[in-house]
């Protein structure tokens, strides 16, 4: 079993803290350079920054497999200078406004320390307070002389925290994949050509992962993301029966979701090495959402794709949380199955 | 300025709930020592600082109150693991979302996070608005049975956002209502370090100004000040926020004018504003001032009041933002203030 220990929190710290948002990925993207590169035979930045990295295995007839994570996070963009370190601005990929108001966030590639206020609840009516505030009436405040330029992006300023058994941190979604995914390339089976895609954009329509699935034309692929819990109690007591996915319960495997009906050989490759390795798991419910094998999957001729997400509660916000045995449980997970992965997992069945 | 900045990020990184504010007055506690001749506490625990005057007994007083309490958020109810929240003192539902904050149990802080749970699993009228507090729950990332062994209905939470320097001078953090307005009580006492006025200065750092101004009221019939000073932030002007009731931020304190003031002090304090170049703006405050000016006013045979204002932008989030020269005008004009008080003030003091 590999192990979480303090090199990996500190990896998965890094990696949260950095910003990457969506089309500008340059901070993830150095980190993961600096990690992949003593362990990669080729390591390739394409054209919209996505990291590609093959790792050779030996032995004949070796299959292809993908994997991929995701480097971008969603966040915010400035889009209007209104002077006096005051800016507009608009969310890049999906954000709540409701998680916005009263949040610390950095800007620009310097990271300029900047707020988002509200209104003092005291100049509002009972009415008027509780309505959900556009993003047009939201501001960035960088203070008098605070220069951000239009197309700078934003991200929220939160600082990994471990607390107990969980961590809790910004931008889960999905650099806990990505720190999987340097996890087992530097633990890479030797029976497959690992082919690891860093990928962009995911969060603005699945970008990055269509463009890298072309490149590398694998046999099969694993897309590692993180998917939201929403395994909180129902406000009136009734039975939660949308929680998407439950914390602790181990790697979520996707079978359907707004995009992919995941290859069903691959799920059931993945539910059979859990139980006989004694790893638990989930199966997410199907439903709306989507990761990069919506890309994947559609791409050439088509590739054989499979979806396994950490499970996070309060997703896209400042402060989301997952559990490290989860993320461990992930881990494991997907480096067992590699080692069973042969050709024939695909091959065309009756 | 320099020496401000540290003494304020200190502050604003401590918790203090109203009736829990010992983390932040052991810090003011410490600053003040040095620059007074007495320091103690009130029975609801105010700090009470005393810097004595040079005038012949028996010698007036002064009151310069600042609440040193702040807003923030107590255990309700544990349901799976879950923190049930309620509000102490006004808190806005808006920036619960997201915000992180500190358990404070029995034995010790737990870090969490407020949030609001997915759409479903909430009542139809609370899915496109901001829910609730009943709705919202603070998770610690521990297990259910971690919180139960760790957590109990009536443990506090406050807000853990850090302080953060902006440009322009200007400093953003929970807690700076009011504790902008201690600060500014620091400089004060650093003014008067060398030049003891004829008057005895009480610097009273407040206790449940957000809940019921209960330290101002109980520290006033204690010390029976012949006049009191509310200093408390008020509204700067910002995004969301342009009204009358706004006021620039880093273009000075406000001087406070309706019924919680005596208008002969007003005249004194505007007075000397201009005397000194120090920019400033009049607060109308048509009904009441919602400071703890409130509660002196009426102590005992009544007490004549001021109210000085601090301009923040975003009031009552954890990212309330103060530029730090208002904060220094501020304490050099209240300093300026009891400085001017001749022994005779008292029987000057005309309403009309």
């Amino acid at each position: 079993m590999l192990a979480i220990g303090a090199a990996q929190f500190k990896l998965l710290e890094r990696l949260c803290n950095a910003v990457g948002v969506s089309g500008e990925e340059g901070e993830v993207r150095k980190i993961v350079l600096d990690e992949v590169r003593p362990f990669a035979d080729e390591v390739k930045v394409d054209s919209l920054g996505s990291v590609l990295v093959t790792r050779r295995g030996t032995g004949r007839n070796r299959p292809r497999v993908l994997l991929d994570a995701h480097m971008d996070e969603v966040g915010l963009m400035i889009v209007a200078d209104e002077g006096d370190g005051i800016y507009r601005f608009q969310t890049v990929g999906s954000i709540d406004s409701r998680q916005l108001s009263g949040k610390q966030v950095l800007v620009g590639r310097d990271h300029t320390p900047g707020i988002i206020g509200a209104t003092p609840i005291h100049m509002l009516g009972a009415e008027a307070y509780r309505r959900k505030v556009g993003i047009d009436s939201l501001r960035i405040d960088l203070g008098p002389g605070g220069s951000a330029s239009v197309g700078d992006r934003a991200a929220f300023a939160t600082r990994l925290r471990r607390a107990g058994p969980s961590i809790l941190a910004k931008a889960i979604d999905d650099r806990i994949g990505v720190a999987i995914l340097i996890e087992l390339l530097k633990h890479a089976p030797r029976n497959v050509d690992l082919c690891l895609a860093f990928s962009v954009q995911e969060e603005v329509g699945l970008r990055g992962a269509g463009v890298a699935a072309h490149y590398f034309s694998p046999d099969m692929a694993f897309a590692i993301d993180s998917t939201p819990a929403r395994d909180l109690p129902v406000h009136d007591g009734r039975e939660n029966i949308f929680y998407n996915t439950k914390l602790g319960l181990g790697p979520a495997i996707h079978v359907s979701d707004k995009y992919t009906l995941h290859d069903p050989g691959l799920v059931r490759f993945l539910q059979e090495t859990a139980e006989r390795s004694g790893i638990p798991y989930q199966l997410r419910q199907p439903g709306g959402g989507g990761t990069n094998s919506g890309a994947i999957q559609p791409a050439l001729a088509g590739i054989p794709a499979v979806s396994v997400s950490v499970p996070h509660r309060y997703t896209h916000s400042a402060i989301s949380i997952s559990r490290v045995d989860d993320w461990k449980h992930t881990l494991n997970l997907l480096h067992t199955s590699l080692g069973g992965v042969t050709k024939d997992l695909v091959a065309l069945r009756a | 300025m320099a020496e401000l900045l540290p003494f304020l990020k200190s502050l604003l990184s401590v918790s203090g709930l109203s009736a829990y504010e010992i983390p932040a007055a052991r810090l003011i506690e410490e600053e003040w020592r040095p620059l007074v001749d007495k320091i103690d506490f009130s029975r609801l625990g105010s700090l009470h600082a005393l810097k004595r005057g040079t005038g012949d007994f028996p010698r007036p007083s002064v009151l310069l109150a600042a609440h040193m309490d702040s807003i923030g958020l107590i255990a309700k109810k544990i349901v799976d693991g879950f923190i049930h929240i309620a509000g102490v003192g006004g808190v806005d539902v808006r920036v619960l979302p997201g915000t992180p904050v500190l358990v404070h149990t029995q034995t010790g802080e737990l870090p969490g996070v407020v949030q609001m749970p997915a759409a479903r699993l909430l009542p139809e009228s609370e899915q496109n608005r901001f829910p609730g507090m009943t709705y919202l729950v603070v998770d610690t990332g521990l297990t259910p049975a971690q919180v139960a062994k760790r957590v109990q209905v009536g443990d506090l939470i406050s807000f853990d956002t850090s302080p953060l320097e902006m440009s322009g001078e200007m400093l953003s953090g929970h807690s700076l209502d009011d504790r902008a307005s201690v600060a500014a009580l620091t400089v004060t006492l650093e003014e008067l370090r060398d030049k003891p006025p004829a008057w005895d200065v009480w610097a009273v750092a407040t206790t449940q100004e957000e809940v019921s101004f209960g330290g101002a009221a109980t520290s006033a019939f204690h010390l029976q000040p012949d006049l009191a000073v509310a200093v408390d932030v008020t509204y700067g002007q910002g995004p969301g926020a342009s009204g009358w009731e706004t006021f620039p931020i880093g273009r000075g304190p406000t001087l406070g004018m309706g019924p919680n003031v005596h208008p002969f002090l007003h005249k004194r304090f505007k007075e000397l504003a201009q005397k000194l170049e120090i920019p400033y703006a009049i607060e109308p405050m048509p009904h009441s001032s919602g400071t703890d000016a409130m509660a002196m006013q009426v102590v005992a045979e009544g007490i004549p009041t001021m109210v000085i204002g601090i301009p923040i932008r975003y009031m009552h989030t954890p990212v309330e933002a103060v530029a730090l020269k208002d904060i220094q005008r501020a304490g050099r004009l209240l300093a300026a203030f009891v400085t001017s008080l001749e022994p005779d003030f008292v029987e000057k003091i005309v309403l009309e």
